[in-house]
């Protein structure tokens, strides 16, 4: 026996080292037809890590107050060492966090990855993603610009058409009549440690929920009904070397991109970092469009699609319980889809073109939500939002109804 | 008491006992910590009375001071102005301030001024709480062809009158708040005290 095995002996008998290492990596079958969609999970816990080593760095420079944040951020930008970078990494980084999440997520709807046994792992999926929106939201208060202060006073005040409670709850949010510092300071403690405990415990729940029940595949198919004599499934391969190996290749492509993005254009054009921001906060004006970042632009679109009062409900709170909705309205999709089969491969074709038209459609809101709600856009949106939800509504009978193709036993 | 020596239901009344206690002492620490995020009594405080000198405002100008945090608009109106107010009553949500909340009890006029010409508005739209912009002219405006005047704010399209009245079909529901003030002489407003001389 060799000193290292002899070490390992050694460590096994205190903590389950090789054992989880076997479960969850040399021992864990995952479908050996993974293709190009399978890379965004491993490309959303490289941005995950990405956004906390950087977020750890910029923390010992940021300064967290009403005073001192913008000018901490330029100083950043501007005096510490390779500060700018760090900076663009992380707010480049959440650009495309969420850009890598929205594709891991249409991936989920292409195969059905949310379908029976694989509902926690969906639901664990949307806690994350629900948890970084909040996450990303108070991050963009952080440097305390135009955007940041104005963007932060809309939606906080949205909050305030909740009956009853509506304004005690945005005052108890804010921690003051308006936002100030007191709201940068408690958004800061949020983002920096609150958030990101809640996220990467989400992230550790949503794996292992996932490898309790096994990987999907792009064809749907149950892997662990046919396996070899020693019980491995014949169509699966070990995740190491196989998966860990594949997927550095798809990060170094990645990384280009990223890097391009991050080197040549890390403001995205005003999309990932916005003009107004360049800008202190002022309290005595506001800027012509307070409009979210991007990743924030189909909910609010469908937020302001609501322009009319229904019954006893004002607009504001309709825009509300609306954007609450077609958030809400995921986390309940494993069980709206009653399709036979979970891959869009074996669905019929109206499954297929909802689909597609679903995300051209949720690509559409996503952009209107950057641009003023006045004119066709407002009426796309409001389009726009009808078609969000009649997809989930429809979902239910048109996946119970339809004739699908065979699903093939094996890959 | 069941015959395994194990008295079952003495078991699942500590049980039972034990989780509602705990269960009990939980909430009572989530206090504090709900508590502390009210705002604080510093930010309670910070509110001291703004002074401005509106000697220098021509009719048909504005000036914007701070109180609170929160913009101030103060505008000197023209008497057309003044006159207008009167005849828009039909196309305001509130025209005559029935929302008690929104104004002291000496702004409960047609002006929502103590002095007819000079308005103090806090200039945070009632819709989400942008600063709306002032557009004092009686002229087509890209928002509104038959513009009378008034406040539009860039966020969601509310529009006020020279009052900060609130008008129908706005987003907005409830017209601009007056805060409270009072002149300390002619030129000198104070806002954040109600009372004169005081």
């Amino acid at each position: 026996m060799s000193k290292f095995q002899a070490f390992m002996g050694w460590v096994d008998h205190r903590l389950p080292v090789t054992t989880t290492f076997e479960k969850h990596m040399s021992k864990y079958y995952a479908p050996k037809n993974f293709n190009f969609w399978y890379f965004f999970g491993v490309f959303s816990m490289l941005m995950l890590a990405n956004q906390i080593l950087t977020g750890v760095w910029l923390t010992m420079s940021y300064n967290p107050s009403e005073e001192g944040a913008f000018a901490s951020v330029e100083y950043i930008m501007r005096d510490v060492e390779l500060g700018w970078l760090i900076r663009y990494m992380h707010s480049t980084g959440a650009s495309f966090f969420f850009l890598v999440v929205y594709m891991h997520m249409f991936r989920g709807l292409m195969y059905g990855s949310y379908q029976k046994p694989r509902e926690l792992i969906w639901i664990f999926g949307m806690l994350i993603y629900l948890m970084l929106m909040a996450e990303a939201f108070m991050g963009y208060v952080l440097p305390w610009g135009q955007m940041s202060y104005w963007g932060a006073q809309v939606i906080i005040s949205l909050f305030g058409a909740i009956p009853v409670i509506g304004p005690d709850l945005v005052e108890w949010v804010r921690g003051d009549f308006l936002i100030s510092g007191i709201t940068l300071n408690r958004f800061f403690a949020l983002h920096v440690i609150a958030l990101p405990l809640v996220i990467v415990a989400l992230v550790v729940l949503h794996i292992l929920a996932l490898h309790e029940v096994g990987s999907n595949n792009p064809d749907g198919i149950d892997i662990k009904k046919h396996k070899d004599e020693q019980g491995r499934p014949l169509d699966g391969v070990p995740f190491h070397p196989y998966y860990t190996v594949h997927d550095l290749v798809g990060i170094v492509v990645f990384l280009f991109v990223f890097c391009f993005v991050l080197f040549f254009m890390p403001e995205g054009g005003g999309y990932f970092l916005e003009k107004p921001n360049f800008e202190e906060a002022n309290r005595l004006k506001t800027p012509e469009h307070i409009v979210p970042v991007w990743y924030f632009g189909a909910f609010y679109t469908i937020l302001r699609a609501i322009t009319f009062d229904i019954g006893p409900i004002n607009s504001q709170l309709g825009g509300v319980i609306a954007m609450g909705a077609a958030i809400a309205i995921l986390f309940v999709l494993p069980w709206l889809d009653r399709s036979p089969v979970r891959s869009w491969r074996y669905k019929g074709w109206i499954s297929r073109i909802n689909l597609v038209v679903f995300a051209l459609f949720f690509a559409l809101l996503t952009w209107l939500g950057t641009k003023p709600a006045s004119g066709l856009y407002q009426i796309l949106g409001q389009i726009g939002t009808l078609v969000y939800f009649a997809w989930f509504i429809t979902l239910p009978f048109i996946s119970a109804k339809e004739k699908t193709k065979p699903v093939p036993e094996r890959v | 008491m069941s015959n395994d020596g194990v008295n079952h239901g003495r078991r699942r009344f500590l049980i039972a006992t034990t989780s509602v206690g705990g269960g009990v002492g939980a909430v009572g620490v989530a206090v504090p910590f709900v508590k502390s995020w009210n705002p604080s009594e510093r930010a309670k405080a910070a509110g001291a009375p703004a002074k401005a000198d509106i000697s220098k405002v021509a009719p048909g100008e504005m000036i914007v001071v701070e109180w609170r945090g929160k913009p101030v608009y103060i505008v000197r109106r023209t008497d057309e102005a003044v006159a207008m107010l009167e005849s828009l009553a039909d196309d305001l949500k509130d025209p005559s301030n029935v929302d008690e909340g929104q104004q002291p009890a000496y702004a409960k006029n047609t002006n929502r001024s103590r002095k007819p010409e000079i308005a103090v508005i806090e200039g945070v739209c009632t819709h989400l709480g942008c600063a709306p912009k002032f557009f004092p002219e009686v002229k087509p405006q890209p928002f509104e062809e038959n513009w009378r005047g008034g406040f539009f704010c860039p966020c969601h399209g509310s529009k006020f009158d020279l009052a900060g009245r609130v008008f129908n079909g706005s987003p907005a529901a409830k017209n601009l708040a007056v805060p409270p003030h009072s002149y300390l002489d002619e030129n000198t407003l104070i806002i954040g005290v109600d009372e004169e001389n005081s």
